[in-house]
């Protein structure tokens, strides 16, 4: 497994000037490793539907790489994304999975059959054009440049450690974090879109 | 002997409305009503098509899109519709965007009874989300679709066309 943070800072390194989007209890970590935050934006809000957004979010700017940290949680709320997005090929799109197994901001419960998923295996049978598997940070960190550089729609799938949360959100540390209306018109003051 | 329409909706009208609108792309799982509209704007060459795999996308798609500077519109049944009460809440209501979305009304009647649950629960769901919607079944009521746009730009909130067109003019 990788620290979530790890594969932010290794992420971090080839980034160049990518729209970066990240969810889930391991996308917090994100925050920490940014130095871009204008090209940061926050697309959550309904159940496992970010994806489609930031999915949209590219083809609506092909000439912008747009990068996704997804969590496997959300990607099985919705799993036919992964066909909509092979089916318009986006090349200007990569989309990570952080897989942690289980739903770790409601106590840490495992998704389902979260021993036994495959899903760049998925990935691939849907039809991206090349998809990565990691649970080593050496190798994730040297196939980053290859990664960042070849035609999309790319998928790479990374085991990490589940952050469980347990306590009752009300007792949470919150952390200053832009709303997400604030990152989308920080993003569209940034492309010069009104 | 069946019944006819006088008038139907003609696919070609809602391309109209779509083009003076200004529509960039269309996200859309199709319904058995609309094949051929779905083949017409296929070849408009300034839309653009983005097929869905479960209606709840089509929103998400749709704010993603709307952040590029794109104007989309949404193209669904009403089934799909109810599947996607989270996506209308937390991507379309709660960001504030204006969305049109051309809602195919399985089981509208003009007679009064339906035994298709889908369209007996079609205007109450509506109205739960406090959605407007504007209601079109023939080319006459086409400039709807512009109306209903412009209302979604001003209130910045997605309105609702419902196609209730019973008798499958947009079938060739």
């Amino acid at each position: 497994m990788i620290e979530s943070k790890e594969v932010f800072e290794a992420f971090q390194e080839h980034r160049g000037e990518a729209i970066v989007s990240v969810q889930g209890t391991s996308g917090k970590h994100w925050a920490d490793v940014t130095t871009n935050q204008n090209r940061d934006i926050s697309m959550g809000g309904a159940m496992g539907q970010s994806t489609a957004a930031i999915f949209g979010l590219a083809l609506g700017l092909p000439d912008q790489k747009v990068v996704h940290f997804d969590t496997e949680g959300a990607l099985l709320m919705n799993l036919g994304v992964l066909a909509s997005i092979a089916g318009k090929k986006p090349e200007n799109f990569v989309h990570f999975l952080l897989d942690n197994g289980c739903y770790a901001t409601t106590g840490g419960q495992p998704v389902p059959n979260s021993e036994d998923i495959d899903y760049s295996v998925i990935a691939a049978g849907s039809g991206y054009a090349a998809t990565y598997n990691f649970d080593d940070l050496e190798e994730l960190s040297t196939s980053l440049e290859e990664i960042m550089s070849q035609k999309g729609p790319v998928f790479v799938a990374i085991k990490v450690p589940a952050e469980v949360e347990n306590l009752p959100i009300g007792m949470r540390e919150r952390r200053a974090t832009r709303s997400r209306g604030q990152t989308i018109n920080d993003l569209r003051s940034e492309l010069g879109i009104s | 002997m069946v019944e006819q329409q006088l008038q139907i909706l003609r696919p070609e009208t809602l391309i109209a409305e779509f083009k003076k609108i200004g529509v960039t792309h269309i996200i859309t799982i199709p319904d058995s009503e609309t094949n051929y509209l779905y083949e017409l704007m296929e070849k408009e060459d300034w839309l653009e098509v983005v097929p869905v795999s479960r209606e709840g996308e089509s929103m998400a798609v749709a704010l993603g899109l709307n952040v590029a500077g794109k104007v989309p519109v949404v193209l669904i049944q009403n089934t799909g519709m109810m599947e996607s009460g989270d996506s209308i809440r937390g991507m379309a209501l709660d960001t504030g965007f204006p969305l049109l979305m051309v809602v195919g009304y399985r089981g509208w009647t003009r007679k009064g009874h339906t035994p298709d649950s889908a369209a007996v629960y079609t205007e109450p769901f509506l109205n739960a989300f406090r959605l407007n919607y504007y209601l079109v079944e023939t080319d006459d009521d086409g400039a709807r679709i512009t109306e209903a746009y412009e209302e979604a730009v001003k209130d910045k909130k997605p309105v609702v066309i419902l196609v209730g067109d019973e008798y499958h003019g947009f079938n060739r």
